[in-house]
């Protein structure tokens, strides 16, 4: 568990960093709990790291005019102790890792690195988070359901980086909430689900779901919306509408492993949809 | 009466090591000293063509590099097996390999540097020219005969049959009983992963010409042992082998590794001290691994519930080369104690040790026992249902009694003591075992899948007599040595040949010589661990160390407290046979005369200063090498109940109770947390834990994120209760409570899973019950019902 060598920057500004890293053709490094332990194993080599740890106004929790926007720098367990963003965030940010884990993982890394097994990728996808990068020409803002595109691939090039990710702010007619089957050894979601609804009475007047952890990236379960949307939820519907999920998932592209095999994750896709919808829907 | 003995007395270790000040062998900072990384095969089975080291000898910093052909040409010797059956065939192990890699993981060539950073970019500048060879790592796949042979020396993978009992005699009462459960399973490879990973430095002093090696073990004087006769060849009075605070064992630091042969000879070899240190990724495949058996077995059962006959067939997977007391595990530790609690008038057992390309597989907290209990536990719960009979009930109809004791069993072993209807009277109330049914017969109702698991265990502990168990194969005998020496100012060093990783026996046996001897806890001083300082001891494993080393101890107090009578009674001219000696406050008076009294100190300086009996030898220390009369034989009835989610296979451990008969207790807390944990190791492996190899012998599960270790929230504490039945088999009455939780947690577990999918129609899956498993099962149960 000895890393080979490798050169390091400390970034004090955006700026800085982005240059850095162009300038060697580094990678950042932020919490450091998916690079590190890689890099442990001799399995990444990337020569120079450009450290973004400590660049200021990139940590932390501002809310305002309906959004609440999260420093990419902002830990798991910042999150998890959150209490003015929606439900499904630290419900999930909870459930990352260990105490150790969450208070050095970062949210912008872990979607940068885009870890098809990791939580947050799938619950930003279903609150229809905007992930603000910044690159050379400035920023911009990238949709969750446009930032995941693939294996540890997101929208982003290696000129950019994640500055903050704004999401809904907490809201009483609408419910979030995350349903996750566990790897047992990790603890990574071998199926994880999200769910954003918004509630009159119980009529779903709107609905955003998404599903992880067996697909290359989340993805939004636009079926499982449209079979939601304008229904009274009851368990016979809330299943109902979870079942379609089978039509948002190209099956060819589920993942298999020692621990579940694709097989399983697709049966296990329409019940852990069906718990993050009724918990959700629980919230509203 | 006792001050100490049965109470909960803090462990004295806990300040060092809950404050980070426990000294490991990692913490050792030598002067000049240089840092090893070893290379490590990728392939499970591979030819070495050659291996051109020239770039990481060239790197700066790099001290030197030494493959498996300098080693054997210096002479070095093979890792021996320290227990060898009869008709056994070895192998040699050499500590870097030679002519083929034979599992991942094993060592090709080692590297010192000024620091480990170099030593391990110098690992990638090794060139090994490999050729690939098949694979084979199924332990009844290798006997086949078109399987690829892990050693010339070992035909058909076979290294040993070891059969107890007579099959034919067995199979006759089988075939006239009326019912017969058979069961085809197996029981997984499980990796231990002690929290501290294994670690030895060694100092070779040219000028002495002496060799001090430190490593993580648990057993430092068969280490210095194995050095000596098999692989350094340094004699015994030229090597200290010390293992300091070891930071937790399970069974895996009790062998004879490489790495304790290959840091030794480049110190020598470079005259400098030279420090290894495993990661956590190379304990993954280097340390011993656990369990993996293929077993076939039938249970014949009368329709009133009498067991009639057992009949077992175990392919046991050795890996890649027998480790040091591998043979045994699978042998005398496992078919010994097939008998369980119960009077099963015929047994037969027999296990094949083959060879595969993995890592190899040794003893792990249990070893062979929860083997054992798990497949008799299993076959039994299964009797119960195709008899339609309470599990406990049909337990109880072939319990061993206690006026049975001692009890022959058909297999070996004489039991000591025990009172199994007691125990489970007991286990059935710390459980609410009765409230237990009704809540899963209403959960039932409402559709759930709630089960109840029930495990009666036996464990064989305190192994002896030496000359039984060298008679089975072991290369040495399992006494035990205990030394108690008084200074002159009254504090006392114990002597001890057993070895504290975990155990707490800093507090435990202080608290026995401090009732045997009537002196505070505070004045006494254990020692273990150093070859220098204490005489051969057998280390600690098999929870010997309260039976066999505590007695050693005891006896050694008994020796000392009759010394200081004769002294006090010359000292107050009064007969020795007068003389009382107060345990309450380590006095001494005559009989009737409180006055006429010594105290303990009094006794002390006297013994130095010569005021004592003329043809008595002078100071107060005492020695004793106990060799037990018989195994002690904790048992136990674990009950715990879980549910399993339908529509995932997941599943919650709602409730775990477990009483415990590991006879008479020193200090209850520490018993109590062997328990608990232990019980934790047994879930491990009912519902998590699996050491998974593809066909091509990659270790699948090579880190956490793979190899599923439990955490707090996967167990819930379990209600604890204990029954005390004396065991004849030492003075203590103490059996043993390192094991027992391990044994039993796994069947007890995988029992009640089975239990709560028994009304979906399902007999039996193979452990780890993995939600996916599990799902699999609820699958296929549904598919069939339709």
């Amino acid at each position: 568990m000895y890393p080979p060598k490798f050169d390091y920057y400390r970034a004090g500004s955006v700026e800085e960093a982005l240059a850095l890293r162009k300038q060697h053709d580094g990678k950042f490094l932020a919490g450091g709990h998916s690079l590190i332990p890689v890099m442990k194993l001799r399995l990444s080599d990337p020569g120079v790291l450009v450290d973004i740890g400590r660049i200021d106004g990139l940590k932390g929790i501002s809310a305002a005019n309906g959004s609440a926007k999260i420093g990419a720098l902002t830990t798991h367990a910042m999150v998890e102790a959150a209490d003015n963003l929606p439900d499904i965030l630290p419900e999930a940010a909870g459930w990352i890792g260990d105490p150790m884990v969450r208070n050095r993982g970062t949210v912008g890394g872990n979607i940068a690195h885009a870890d098809p097994a990791s939580d947050l990728p799938t619950v930003f996808t279903a609150l229809q988070a905007k992930i603000h990068v910044a690159g050379e020409g400035g920023s911009r803002v990238v949709e969750a359901s446009n930032f995941f595109t693939g294996l540890f691939e997101t929208a982003m090039s290696d000129d950019e980086m994640v500055t903050a990710v704004e999401v809904p702010s907490k809201d009483n007619h609408t419910g979030t909430a995350y349903a996750k089957l566990f790897n047992p050894a990790s603890r990574y979601a071998i199926v994880g689900a999200g769910a954003m609804l918004t509630m009159q009475g119980n009529q779903c007047t709107a609905a955003s779901v998404s599903i992880g952890g067996l697909l290359p990236n989340a993805i939004r379960c636009p079926s499982v919306e449209a079979a939601l949307f304008g229904q009274t939820l009851n368990e016979e519907t809330i299943a109902a509408a979870a079942a379609a999920v089978a039509n948002d998932i190209v099956a060819d592209d589920v993942m298999g492993d020692i621990h579940a095999s694709a097989e399983y994750r697709q049966r296990m896709a329409p019940v852990f949809v069906k718990r993050a919808i009724a918990a959700a829907a629980a919230r509203a | 009466m006792s001050k100490y003995m049965g109470k909960a007395v803090k462990r004295v270790e806990d300040p060092r090591f809950i404050q980070g000040r426990g000294k490991y062998v990692a913490n050792l900072k030598l002067a000049n000293m240089g840092h090893a990384a070893i290379k490590r095969s990728p392939f499970a089975h591979a030819k070495i063509n050659g291996v051109d080291a020239s770039a990481a000898k060239a790197l700066d910093g790099v001290i030197a590099v030494y493959t498996g052909q300098d080693l054997q040409a210096a002479g070095v010797g093979s890792l021996p097996c320290g227990f060898n059956p009869p008709g056994i065939v070895t192998a040699p192990h050499m500590p870097l390999a030679v002519d083929k890699v034979r599992h991942v993981g094993d060592g090709v060539a080692v590297v010192i540097a000024n620091d480990i950073y170099t030593a391990y970019d110098a690992l990638d500048l090794i060139e090994v020219d490999y050729e690939p060879l098949p694979a084979v790592v199924d332990a009844k796949k290798a006997t086949a005969a078109d399987a690829p042979q892990v050693h010339d020396e070992i035909p058909n993978n076979t290294s040993f049959h070891w059969p107890l009992g007579e099959s034919d005699t067995v199979m006759g009462a089988m075939n006239e009983s009326d019912h017969v459960v058979e069961l085809d399973f197996i029981n997984q490879r499980l990796i231990p992963n002690a929290m501290e990973p294994r670690a030895c430095v060694a100092e070779w002093n040219a000028f002495t010409e002496e060799m001090t090696v430190w490593t993580s073990s648990q057993n430092p004087h068969l280490i210095r042992l194995l050095m000596s006769m098999a692989t350094l060849g340094i004699p015994e009075n030229r090597l200290r082998v010390i293992s300091p605070d070891v930071g937790g064992g399970f069974g895996s630091k009790i062998f004879h590794y490489p790495e304790e042969v290959i840091v030794p000879w480049c110190s020598k070899q470079l005259g400098q001290p030279v420090k290894w240190v495993s990661t956590r990724s190379e304990a993954f495949v280097t340390d011993a691994h656990g369990r993996d058996h293929v077993t076939t077995a039938k249970l014949g059962v009368n329709n009133d519930g009498t067991f009639t006959a057992l009949h077992v067939q175990t392919w046991a997977n050795m890996g890649a080369y027998l480790s040091t007391f591998a043979p045994m595990i699978p042998t005398a530790l496992y078919i010994t104690l097939f008998s369980g609690l119960y009077k099963i008038p015929h047994i037969f057992g027999e296990s094949w040790g083959t060879m595969t390309n993995t890592v190899p597989v040794d003893a792990y907290r249990g070893a062979g026992r929860p083997e054992a209990s798990y497949l008799l536990e299993r076959l039994i719960d299964i009797a119960a249902r195709d008899l339609n009979m309470d599990p406990i009930e049909l337990r109880r109809k072939n319990f061993i009694q206690p006026d049975e004791f001692p009890y022959q069993t058909p297999v070996a072993m004489v039991y000591d003591s025990g009172d199994y209807d007691q125990l489970f009277d007991k286990a059935m109330e710390v459980s609410g075992y009765n409230e237990m049914i009704e809540e899963r017969d209403r959960a039932r109702q409402e559709g759930r899948l709630v089960g109840i698991g029930v495990s009666g265990c036996i464990e064989a502990s305190g192994a002896g007599p030496s000359k039984v168990v060298t008679s089975l194969g072991a290369g040495v005998g399992l006494w035990e040595h205990g030394l108690v020496r008084v200074h002159p100012t009254g504090k006392i060093s114990v002597l001890t040949g057993t070895h504290a990783h975990g155990q707490g026996h800093e507090t435990t046996f202080a608290q026995l010589v401090a009732d045997e001897l009537g002196v505070p806890m505070d004045d006494i001083e254990i020692v273990h661990g150093d070859t220098s300082k204490t005489p051969f001891g057998l280390g600690t494993y098999a929870s010997r160390s309260a039976a066999v080393g505590g007695t050693a101890i005891m006896k050694s107090c008994e020796k000392i407290r009759e010394k200081m009578k004769a002294i006090a009674a010359y000292q107050l001219e009064a007969a020795v046979e007068d003389m009382v000696y107060d345990q309450e406050n380590g006095t001494i008076h005559v009989q009737g005369s409180p006055d006429r009294s010594k105290t303990f100190v009094d006794i002390s300086v006297a013994a130095l200063m010569g005021h004592i009996p003329d043809d008595m030898e002078p100071s107060l220390e005492e020695a004793t090498f106990f060799d037990p009369p018989n195994f002690t034989f904790p048992n136990s009835a674990h009950i715990a109940m879980v549910e399993v989610d339908k529509e995932s296979g997941e599943i919650s451990l709602l409730k775990y109770a477990a009483v415990d008969d590991v006879g008479n207790v020193i200090n209850p807390m520490i018993v109590e947390g062997q328990l608990q944990g232990g019980i934790v190791q047994g879930v491990g492996q009912a519902l998590l834990e699996h050491g998974i190899y593809d066909e091509d012998g990659q270790l699948l599960t090579g880190t956490f994120l793979d190899y599923a270790m439990p955490r707090a929230d996967d167990v819930p504490m379990s209600a604890l209760g204990r029954i005390e039945i004396p065991s004849p088999s030492n003075p203590l009455g103490v059996k043993g409570a390192g094991e027992m939780g391990t044994i039993a947690g796994t069947p007890t577990v995988a029992n009640a899973v089975m239990d709560a999918l028994h009304p979906l129609g399902v007999r039996h899956v193979d452990i780890p019950h993995t939600a996916a498993a599990i799902h699999g099962a609820i699958q296929s149960a549904s598919v069939s019902a339709d």
